[in-house]
């Protein structure tokens, strides 16, 4: 018998409508849902914040009070509790009525543990950031590679990719690879283009930054 | 890939006097637990434990009493030229840094072992096996360093996290200059006879530069060209011809001179 030539071009039109459908399911599960799952989220131990803290608050701490320079040139990234307990030293007199601050006596200092902070640019172990050479030598400002933090009330929610356990913050939050701000993303050709637009070359020898 | 000046920048280096070299391997420890440098099940399996600074003994191979014996400690030469540079298919080995340190990346290395051919001073190590250390001593492990995998190949530094760390106090103090007692690999520091000297061979204050002008002052295997910055000091002249690949009856006094090669 011969084929209907109807029957045919509807068969043709059905198989497109069947590919392209796929292919936008393939698309959402590879550009949505596949990086939604692949990222867990984590909240801070503690809801610190930095405006309540920072050189335009009542406490008017400067930024290099707590993230400040050793002697020896290496930095002090997040302070350790010491550096809080210098202010926060009474539970019976607290600064606010905030339940965080509640929180810090309660969980922290009160049975003098660290508060495991999770951080946002923990680089993996084989690289080598000095923090002296970008921020005093090369007079870098910390939003560069952090973003804003000093105007966050909140700490933003922590997300870790299941996979390989890095911060989002290092591998960027778009899946596409793009990038408005120079905080967006810190992998090493972030670096290694920041580090040719300022006219240092010299320091993308492999050994500058890895160890 | 870019090729680096050798006369610009650093050119950090070392002068091992082998007639002060007692043999007694406490740059070899020092070395291995200043770099987290894994233990392996067996330690005596010379085929597959890592040393970064291996110590060689040689001897003049006469009969008593005219045996001598010179004990010759071998790190990375950090080769000027390095022959395992431009073999390494994946560019986890480079020579384009500023202080002339030949770098290895082991989390860019493949395992391929092309570099370890291509070395002719046997100065690279193949991991073999799971980084392991005996119960305790993981409390010792430097952050500084980091450590390998199984299946990378790993070599001497000349400590580059020291060099780092020295960089960044002088950062501190505003100076961009290391005076030359601040950066030395753990070797040179552990030396019991300070047999080992170490600094900037571009820089002609340091004590480097001084020594390897000495008459007695030569590299290893030097006529292959690697250029290597790891000098030799010894009076005998059979270390001498040893050091390189002479044909019996070459005369002594051709090449295995210390020339005047950046490197
Ligand atoms: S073993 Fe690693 S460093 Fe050596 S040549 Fe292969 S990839 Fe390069
Ligand atoms: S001694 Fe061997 S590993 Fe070191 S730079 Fe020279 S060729 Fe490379």
């Amino acid at each position: 018998m011969e084929p209907d030539p109807k029957q045919e071009r509807k068969g043709k039109r059905d198989g497109w409508i069947f590919f392209f459908a796929g292919l936008i399911g393939a698309l959402i599960v590879g550009w949505i849902i596949f990086p939604l799952l692949l990222y867990s989220e984590r909240s801070q131990p503690l809801n610190f914040s930095h405006v309540k803290h920072g050189p335009e608050s009542s406490v008017g701490l400067d930024c290099e009070e707590c993230h400040f320079f050793y002697e020896d040139g290496t930095f002090s990234g997040i302070p350790g509790l010491k550096k809080c307990i210098e202010c926060h030293e009474d539970p019976e007199s607290l600064y606010t009525d905030s339940p965080e601050e509640v929180k810090l006596f309660t969980n922290f200092i009160e049975p003098l543990k660290e508060i495991p902070w999770l951080v946002y640019s923990r680089q993996p172990d084989c690289v080598y950031f000095p923090h002296i050479a970008h921020v005093k030598m090369a007079e870098t400002e910390c939003r560069v590679c952090h973003g804003d933090f000093a105007t966050n009330h909140t700490l933003p929610v922590f997300k870790v990719n299941r996979l390989t356990k890095y911060s989002i913050d290092i591998w960027g939050r778009n899946i596409a690879g793009y990038r408005k701000n120079t905080w967006d993303r810190m992998k090493m050709n972030d670096c290694a283009a920041c580090h040719k637009q300022q006219g240092k070359e010299h320091n993308n020898a492999c050994l500058v930054c890895h160890k | 890939m870019k090729k680096r000046d050798s006369a610009k920048g650093a050119r950090y280096g070392m002068v091992i006097d082998l007639d002060r070299c007692t043999g007694c391997g406490t740059c070899t420890i020092a070395c291995a637990a200043e770099n987290n440098v894994s233990v392996l099940y067996d330690e005596s399996d010379k085929t597959r434990n890592i040393n970064w600074l291996k110590i060689y003994m040689l001897t003049n191979g006469k009969a008593f009493p005219h045996t001598e014996v010179v004990y010759l400690p071998r790190p990375c030469m950090q080769c000027g030229n390095p022959p395992c540079v431009p073999v390494c298919p994946a560019t986890a080995t480079t020579n384009d840094s500023d202080d002339g340190i030949v770098s290895q990346i082991y989390t860019r290395c493949i395992g391929c072992r092309y570099c370890m051919a291509a070395c002719p001073y046997h100065a690279r190590d193949f991991n073999w096996f799971d980084p392991a250390f005996p119960k305790g001593m993981d409390r010792y492990l430097s952050p500084e360093v980091s450590p390998r995998m199984r299946g990378v190949v790993e070599k001497c530094s000349f400590c580059h996290h020291r060099l780092m760390s020295a960089k960044s106090k002088a950062y501190f103090e505003g100076r961009r200059d290391l005076r030359e007692d601040e950066y030395i690999p753990a070797c040179v520091e552990a030396c019991p006879t300070q047999a080992i000297t170490f600094g900037d061979l571009n820089n002609p204050k340091h004590r480097v530069s001084e020594l390897i002008k000495n008459p007695s002052a030569f590299r290893l295997l030097e006529r292959l060209g690697t250029e290597p910055k790891v000098y030799y000091l010894t009076t005998k002249d059979w270390m001498r011809r040893m050091a390189d690949n002479y044909l019996q009856g070459e005369s002594k006094k051709e090449g295995n001179r210390p020339e005047k090669k950046n490197g």
